[in-house]
């Protein structure tokens, strides 16, 4: 009832999919810790740390993630740092989701209205209290639109993943569209396969929205 | 009675902003159970004196008493510690606005006072009872009118037990109908003996609260004293409290 070829082909996308869910998972939870750290130290920390976390973020961002794949792949045997495709895949991710979650994550805290913190710091809260129970609660439901957009945007730059040798679900599909020369269906399939998976971040985004919300919270 | 036993002593006081000088030598005493009120015009520093007061703002030079203790504000212990026993109500009411009313009042008796959950939700009730809120403390802060904003932040700092409120306009941001909510409460805390430093326009509050007046222009005190030897023709408290009753239309009374 179905083709031989597309047996194939969703067979190899399948193998692919649980690979691309190895790579997208733990780097969308490692981003967006990164980008917590890394986003309080830009908004609160000592001159020492932010100046340290500015750098991280603008080289992350300011370079093209293909290129920091190869060099975390191809370039770090040089100084003796061997990563397997996988690792040096899940690094870069991580490096280069969570220089933009620190953007997102910096701005909603700084974003945050000077009379919450005066308020805590009048009934005696420490500044770490207070920002920590205060700032950082509010900050998370402003930065969550953002995060939750750059969690999408990393699930569609995980094949890249592929050029680092990792046979992902771009990869997959990609070596099979060579080998029998039918690209449009093949990527079409693959392009269907990213639909589903956007679709239930934004599912699950969409729930933990709903979770966290606050009548009239963010309004004004 | 008041002057033997202060509870809260500042002095000297002083403040600049970018090479502005804006407090230039403030002192206040305060005696258990005094209500001293804070007078003048825009932009005099009765704000930024409130601030001081309790270290929100960093003086730049200034000593301060605590029930005759000196407090060293340059320790964070000691500072934060101090704070919890000096409240502060402010204009815009600066509630957490994540928290329902219930979790405003619990959040600082049990992180700052260590209070269990039970313990600080009972606290808290009593407290937001007190302003008449207890069928609103599931409500968050946007769900609230101005003057059920500023009742529970004025339950937030008295359930600190704080000895003594800063207030610095707690009426000015709200609508014209809802201010005499808020002034009940404030009457009410005097009545029960609350020590309060209180920055106002209200002139039925100057008037009929006030065991002092310090009337603040420009960075200093001008004019202190009793409103019934301030509130006589000829003093620069007088012109100012004509001037606020012909804008409000209140009338002398
Ligand atoms: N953070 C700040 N930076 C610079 N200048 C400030 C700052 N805070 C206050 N000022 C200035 O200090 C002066 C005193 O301000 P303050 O708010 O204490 O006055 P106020 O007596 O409370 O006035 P109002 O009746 O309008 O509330 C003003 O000229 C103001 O511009
Ligand atoms: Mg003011």
């Amino acid at each position: 009832m179905i083709s031989p070829f597309f047996q194939e082909l969703l067979e190899a996308l399948n193998r692919g999919l649980i690979m691309s869910m190895a790579l997208i998972l733990p780097s969308a939870a490692g981003g967006v810790l990164v980008g917590i750290m890394a986003g309080c130290l830009r908004a609160f920390g000592d001159t020492f740390f932010r100046k340290i976390c500015d750098t991280y973020a603008a080289i992350f961002r300011g370079t093209p993630l293909v290129v920091q794949l190869f060099i975390l792949y191809f370039g770090l045997p040089n100084i003796g740092i061997y990563l397997t495709p996988y690792a040096a895949a899940v690094t870069g991710f991580i490096l280069c989701s969570g220089a933009y979650q620190s953007e997102y994550v910096r701005g909603a805290l700084l974003a945050i209205k000077r009379n919450q913190y005066l308020g805590a710091q009048a009934l005696g809260l420490t500044k770490f209290q207070s920002i920590f129970w205060i700032i950082v609660p509010q900050a998370m439901r402003k930065a969550l639109p953002g995060c939750g957009n750059e969690v999408i945007y990393l699930i569609k730059y995980s094949s890249l993943a592929y050029i680092v040798t990792f046979m992902e679900l771009t990869g997959e599909g990609k070596t099979l569209a060579t080998e029998y020369f039918r690209f449009t269906e093949v990527f079409a399939v693959i392009g269907l396969y990213y639909l589903a998976l956007v679709s239930m971040a934004i599912f699950v985004l969409k729930k933990i929205e709903k979770t966290l919300h606050i009548p009239g919270f963010g309004k004004g | 009675m008041t002057r033997q036993n202060p509870i809260l002593r500042v002095e000297n006081i002083t403040k600049s902003f970018g090479g502005e000088p804006i407090l230039k030598g403030v002192n206040l005493s305060l005696g258990k159970g005094e209500i001293k009120i804070l007078i003048g015009p825009s932009g005099g520093g009765k704000s930024t004196f409130l601030q001081c007061m309790n270290c929100l703002i960093s003086p730049d030079s200034g000593k301060y008493w605590l029930e005759e203790k000196p407090v060293d504000i340059t320790s964070k212990k000691v500072l934060y510690h101090y704070r919890q026993q000096v409240g502060m109500i402010f204009q815009d009411f600066n509630l957490f606005d994540h928290l329902t009313a219930l979790d405003n009042v619990t959040l600082a008796l049990r992180k700052v006072k260590g209070m269990d959950k039970k313990a600080a939700a009972r606290r808290a009730m009593t407290e937001l009872s007190q302003v008449g809120l207890e069928d609103k403390i599931r409500l968050y802060p946007a769900e609230l009118s101005g003057g059920q904003k500023q009742r529970v932040a004025i339950a937030r700092a008295l359930a600190m037990d704080p000895k003594v409120l800063l207030l610095d306009e707690p009426t000015s941001a709200l609508d014209p109908d809802l201010t005499g909510e808020v002034i009940d409460v404030i009457r009410n805390l005097a009545k029960k003996g609350m020590t309060m430093v209180m920055a106002t326009h209200q002139i039925s509050l100057i008037r009929t609260l006030a065991d002092e007046i310090l009337f603040m222009e420009a960075g200093f005190v001008v004019e202190q004293g009793s409103p019934k030897a301030l509130l006589v023709p000829g003093t620069r408290s007088q012109g100012f409290c004509d001037k606020l009753n012909s804008l409000s239309g209140e009338g002398p009374e």
